[in-house]
């Protein structure tokens, strides 16, 4: 049953959530400042695998944002009531995971106090200065869109900048996988089809968050969510869930079938130690099996069933994420074709990386800002979803 | 509500305070205190002979100017032998002692910077000692210079 | 307190940041505008010039496995020196052994950054620090570089470096720190100057011969000759970049 007053959290808890979300991104950084004092010299990585920890954390975190407004625009897009409600909460976790990922990407720059020249010099050939448009763009867009969602003379236009949002999503996801599926000298990554599978990742990775954060934001707030409206995006995180494991098996069957990604996959698939565990532990059982059973099974699930499910969805993310683009530069470039190479340049040797403790101590600095953001949005602007936030007739079934 | 004048009490304390930043202040920075001046001034030695490329006040508010436009050139034209040339800065401002622009507060650069509180990017890339022998100073295009930096 | 040249300085400081954001896109033009009527005004005798194509060309036949006079030398030169460990430590060229898989010849070549004609370096660069000069030398401009390591992903030959650690004792004629990325940069401060990069030099010095550097665009250079000559290839030609380093005996 829903109460019909919503008990504001405790004062106490609120600041405990904001002070550990500040420390944590304190801590963050703190580790982006020796890394840029000090050089990247303090981190695992190296002139083999220069894209590492922070940029697992941080293309998650983008990607997440992308695919969390997902829910929103289900609602506006779509006219699905039940999403138009999430549509607020959609749109701030979009902007704070978003702020979160680019904070950790320009921090792990090695000069990042060089980001006024990427704001200002611009190589349009280029898949990130296009990025550098699209995000802000996008900051603009979903702050425009909450704005109609917020103000009630702009409530008509709501549709419309849900539209944008929608577009403006798969353009900035689409540049996004692009940012790989441009690279023509790595086997991970020639591929056309990274564009597409990046935004069916976001789908499923960005309602998995969603739903993580409603979960927590209802129990904090003494709320229950309908069992209805649970099943309907549980059911929904299955579905993205299963699609995003179609488009990785497409990915791995298709070079598979070309004898010259033989090696590749072999790396990548069975020879490749803790990348080839946290693929299949990682991302295919934990990440994409497990939950989508536990979204579709028909026997009772607890009220946690959800949220745990996307508690996995998250963890198999991270390690896609990690395989993808750590064993992408471990595995080592085909520069002679048909010889073996060995130099100290560890030419024809696989890379090995350890990553350090600044490099996931920024990554999660990340989403300590994303965190902090979130909280203290959700708490300034009484973004928890309401469901009696609609104007129509339609209102959920709330039977027990 | 309506605001409340300040007490003399409180006048007083403010007075106090900004008297001690001030006094504060005037120890802070490496500054000279030569010919008795009320202005402190960066205490850099500047040991090369001969004129730089325009008067030094021209020079304190255009170089960074010069250096950029001219970099661009370098770099990506490849124009060499050009008048502003860092590395001829260096050769000609460098300490006659350590041989370099950077190092101490006294040094050509870094006592300007540390002064105005300006970081001074160069130096992280491009060496900040002299390897050549000090010249007097390219008199050429001074005049050309000085015009394109009244612009 | 008359107003000093660096009060002056400080205000008209603070006047342009506070105009930045209407500038943006003007900042953005300016370089190209600025470098177009300069590349017009200059002597073209004084800058680099379009109508050569500098590149190398490498006789693996004579290269001796576990040589390493080209790579010494340009460690010299390029003040590579660093004590970080090997991983970490940026190579602008290193020896590549190699062997045959199917018929198990073994050869020798050294390997640096190609200086393609269509540099996929060149493409992905947000800044556009990394870029290619008119006379076809690839490089780095370490002003507008921001590390963030895309041309290094980029690169089919592994040619860029990213610096880990702070450098000092740089060679002046060769500026590199911190946080840019690097590569080979054919010696251009050399070039420049009319000699030959020091991978060339030291090898042409100790007598082995088999790195030749010219003009491939003047069918009477030498390096132009030996490839009409003597079959070279280039590395990952499929990948269609066109690279300006050639290779003989592979």
């Amino acid at each position: 049953m829903r109460a019909s007053r919503f008990p504001r959290i405790e004062q106490r808890v609120f600041w405990l959530l904001v002070a550990a979300g500040a420390l944590l991104t304190a801590a963050g950084l703190g580790a982006a400042h020796r890394i840029e004092e000090r050089g990247h010299a303090v981190t695992g990585m190296s002139n083999q695998v220069v894209w590492g920890v922070p940029h697992v954390f941080a293309i998650f975190l983008i990607v997440a944002a992308s695919g969390v407004l997902n829910v929103a625009s289900i609602g506006s897009v779509f006219g699905k009531p039940v999403y138009k409600a999430r549509a607020p909460l959609s749109g701030l976790l979009s902007l704070a995971m978003l702020a979160g990922g680019l904070m950790v990407l320009m921090l792990d720059l090695g000069r990042p106090e060089r980001v006024v020249v990427a704001a200002t010099h611009f190589n349009f050939r280029s898949v990130f200065a296009w990025n550098v448009f699209l995000y802000s763009g996008m900051f603009a867009i979903v702050t425009a869109y909450l704005w109609t969602m917020m103000e009630r003379r702009m409530t008509p236009y709501s549709k419309l900048a849900g539209l944008a949002a929608f577009f403006w999503r798969f353009v900035l996801t689409t540049g996004t996988g692009s940012i790989f599926g441009f690279l023509v000298a790595r086997q991970a990554y020639q591929s056309a089809l990274l564009a597409p599978m990046f935004i069916v990742l976001s789908f499923g990775w960005g309602l998995a968050v969603f739903l993580i954060v409603q979960s927590f934001i209802y129990a904090w707030n003494g709320m229950r969510l309908p069992p209805a409206v649970q099943t309907r995006m549980a059911r929904l995180l299955g579905v993205f869930v299963l699609a995003s494991l179609y488009f990785v098996a497409i990915y791995h069957l298709t070079n598979l079938y070309w004898a010259r990604q033989h090696a590749f996959e072999r790396f990548i698939l069975l020879d490749g130690g803790t990348l080839t565990w946290l693929f299949w532990s990682g991302y295919v059982v934990v990440g994409s099996v497990l939950p989508a059973a536990v979204l579709f099974s028909p026997l009772p699930r607890g009220r946690r069933a959800a949220v745990v499910a996307s508690g996995m969805v998250v963890i198999g993310a991270f390690a896609q994420l990690y395989v993808f683009i750590v064993g992408g530069q471990a595995f080592p470039l085909e520069i002679f074709p048909g010889f073996s190479a060995s130099s100290e340049f560890f030419d024809g040797a696989i890379a090995s990386y350890v990553p350090k403790l600044p490099e996931f101590v920024l990554g999660l600095g990340g989403i300590g800002a994303a965190f902090l953001l979130t909280a203290i949005g959700v708490r300034a602007l009484h973004f928890v979803p309401e469901d009696d936030f609609l104007t129509g007739p339609t209102t959920p079934a709330t039977q027990d | 509500m309506a605001r409340s004048s300040p007490t003399h009490a409180a006048t007083a304390q403010r007075i106090t305070l900004a008297a001690l930043l001030c006094l504060g202040g005037m120890f802070w920075p490496p500054v000279s205190r030569a010919g008795g001046e009320r202005t402190p001034l960066p205490a850099i030695l500047v040991e090369g002979g001969g004129h730089c490329l325009a008067p030094a006040g021209e020079m304190r508010r255009r170089h960074p100017d010069m250096l950029k436009h001219q970099r661009d050139r370098t770099v990506h034209l490849g124009e060499r032998g050009t008048t502003v040339n860092l590395k001829e800065c260096v050769a000609c401002h460098a300490s006659r002692t350590t041989g370099s622009v950077i190092g101490s507060d006294q040094a050509f650069c870094q006592g300007c910077h540390t002064y105005a509180a300006v970081q001074l990017d160069c130096f992280e890339c491009h060496s900040p000692k002299r390897t050549t022998a000090a010249t007097s100073g390219p008199a050429a295009n001074t005049i050309a210079i000085s015009a394109r930096a009244k612009r | 307190m008359s107003p000093t040249p660096n009060d002056t300085a400080i205000a008209l400081r603070r006047a342009l940041i506070g105009a930045g954001a209407a500038a943006l896109a003007g900042i953005a033009l300016a370089p190209g505008i600025r470098l177009i009527e300069v590349a017009q005004a200059r002597d073209p005798k004084r800058v680099a010039s379009g109508e050569v194509r500098w590149g190398l060309l490498i006789d693996t036949t004579q290269c001796e496995p576990g040589c390493r006079d080209c790579i010494d030398a340009c460690a010299r030169e390029n003040a590579l020196d660093t004590p970080i460990d090997n991983a970490q430590r940026p190579h602008w060229i290193r020896k590549v052994e190699l062997k045959e898989i199917r018929t198990g010849r073994a050869a020798s070549a050294p390997v640096m950054c190609q200086h393609c004609a269509d540099p996929p370096c060149v493409d992905v660069c947000p800044t556009g620090a990394s870029f290619k000069r008119n006379d076809g030398i690839v490089l780095v401009d370490r002003h507008s570089c921001i590390g963030c390591r895309y041309c290094v992903m980029a690169c089919p030959y592994k040619a860029r470096s990213f610096v880990h650690e702070p450098v000092t004792n740089q060679n002046p004629d060769v500026p590199r720190g911190k946080g840019c990325v690097e590569g080979c940069t054919l010696c251009v401060h050399r070039v420049d100057r009319g000699q030959t990069p020091a991978c060339v030099d030291a090898c042409a010095a100790a007598g082995h011969g088999a790195m030749t550097f010219g003009d491939l665009n003047n069918p009477d250079s030498e390096i132009a000759r030996r490839i009409r000559a003597v079959a070279s290839s280039q590395l990952r030609a499929d990948l269609g970049l066109d690279p300006g380093v050639r290779y003989q005996g592979l």
